[in-house]
């Protein structure tokens, strides 16, 4: 009994001191940004790594999710005789809740575990230290740059993901389901606004960006230096992101959309 | 550096498509553009009842869309709703002795202001009054008067 209230004391001071020196660590990161500005070299680099190379799964995902939402939104509507308010089906859903929500998720998976693998394999190959040594601040060299692209991509890959996503309900919806086209951007320009709708979607994008690229930065540095503590930080990068993103994105959501 | 020039480009492209989606999403999916480009001047019109109206309803004439509603509140002294509408400037030449009404398009539709000219030769101004109003239909009190008319009929 002793030994399970010690077990628990001490889980319980682990995770404390861990979100301790998460928050330390986000700070320190923050500011990094400033000495990356000066070298945008190296923030190109990282966009290139965390968002170019995300963008062919996270078009692709946005075709097939807005499809998909065509086709159902579609079979529903049709009971109900309102198949021309497909568009603002789709594209509420869409810029509103999946376009953010599913493009973070995918942008965890894709991005935040390659970049927690990549940073914990510098730190057990002693690269990090190895710079400490040559008095080059890994901080700023290594993880700003990353946090900086990661916060900058997010909200770029989201709204290409909605973007797609409605193209791709379209090519459905009046491509194969014979819903009037005119009726579906028409219909959906009436009822979406740009400051409500979408401004929002973007601001939660940039939310989860930058939970996101926080926690893979920084289960990465704080990785135990072996293969298993790699792979284990791996693992928690995207399990802690999956469920922060959808955690904010309730309370985001209330705190946007409560009142209409 | 062949390879860091065409990271650059990749780059370059990426976050001009992020940009492109973002002007795509403002334009063709929202109604950003319908809101910023016209002027507009505000009457208002006073309902016994504004039914469903809502700030950003329609304001129509014969069918065309012409503004839209910019605020509803409730008149403390006489319990009337004041519905304020910002007309586009482009249509500056309506009587002043037009009626407003409540419609809904269609049977579950939203609500919207319909105007009705009348034939006078003045026209209403910025911060203007309609004076003739026709107050929102309500179906419950459309039917429980109708169900109240033919109980009466049957005695």
């Amino acid at each position: 009994m002793i030994e399970l209230l010690a077990h628990l004391g001490k889980n319980t001071r682990s995770s404390f001191s861990k979100l301790g020196r998460g928050t330390f660590f986000l700070l320190q990161c923050l500011a990094g940004i400033i000495s990356v500005l000066p070298r945008p070299r190296l923030l190109l680099n990282q966009m290139y790594s965390v968002g170019v190379l995300s963008f062919l799964i996270i078009s692709i995902s946005g075709l097939f999710v807005g499809m998909v939402l065509g086709l159902q939104g579609f079979y529903i509507l049709s009971d109900f005789g309102a198949e021309t308010t497909l568009g603002v089906m789709v594209a509420t859903s869409l810029v509103r809740e999946l376009g953010p929500v599913v493009s973070a998720l995918l942008f965890a998976g894709r991005a935040g575990s390659a970049l927690t693998a990549e940073i914990g394999l510098m730190k057990a190959t002693e690269q990090l230290s190895g710079m400490e040594m040559m008095a080059v601040d890994p901080i700023k060299r290594i993880i700003s740059p990353r946090f900086l692209a990661g916060f900058l991509s997010m909200p770029l890959l989201a709204t290409l993901f909605s973007a797609i996503g409605i193209i791709g309900g379209q090519i459905v919806g009046s491509g194969l389901l014979g819903v009037d086209e005119g009726a579906y951007w028409a219909q959906m320009q009436a009822k979406l606004d740009f400051y409500d709708d979408i401004i929002n979607g973007v601001i939660k994008s940039v939310v989860f960006g930058f939970v996101t690229s926080w926690i893979a930065l920084f289960e990465g540095h704080d990785a135990v230096p072996t293969s298993e503590g790699i792979s284990r930080a791996t693992t928690r990068t995207v399990v802690n992101s999956a469920f922060s993103i959808l955690g904010l994105d309730f309370i985001l959501t209330a705190l946007m959309f409560g009142d209409d | 550096m062949q390879h860091t020039s065409t990271q650059d480009t990749l780059v370059g492209l990426f976050v001009a498509a992020g940009i492109t989606a973002l002007f795509f999403l403002a334009l063709q999916v929202s109604n950003l553009s319908a809101l910023t480009e016209k002027d507009s001047y505000t009457i208002t019109a006073r309902f016994e009842n504004s039914g469903g109206l809502k700030v950003k309803s329609p304001v129509s004439a014969a069918g065309v869309k012409i503004g839209q509603v910019s605020a509803i509140s409730l008149d403390p002294k006489t319990y009337e709703a004041v519905v304020k509408m910002s007309i586009y400037s482009q249509y500056n030449n309506i009587p002043s002795d037009t009626t407003a009404s409540v419609f809904t398009a269609g049977l579950l539709g939203e609500q919207y202001v319909s105007l009705e000219p009348g034939g006078s030769e003045e026209f209403l101004k910025n911060n203007g009054a309609i004076e003739i109003t026709q107050s929102a239909i309500i179906l419950e009190k459309a039917i429980g008067q109708f169900l109240f008319k033919s109980a009466e009929e049957k005695k």
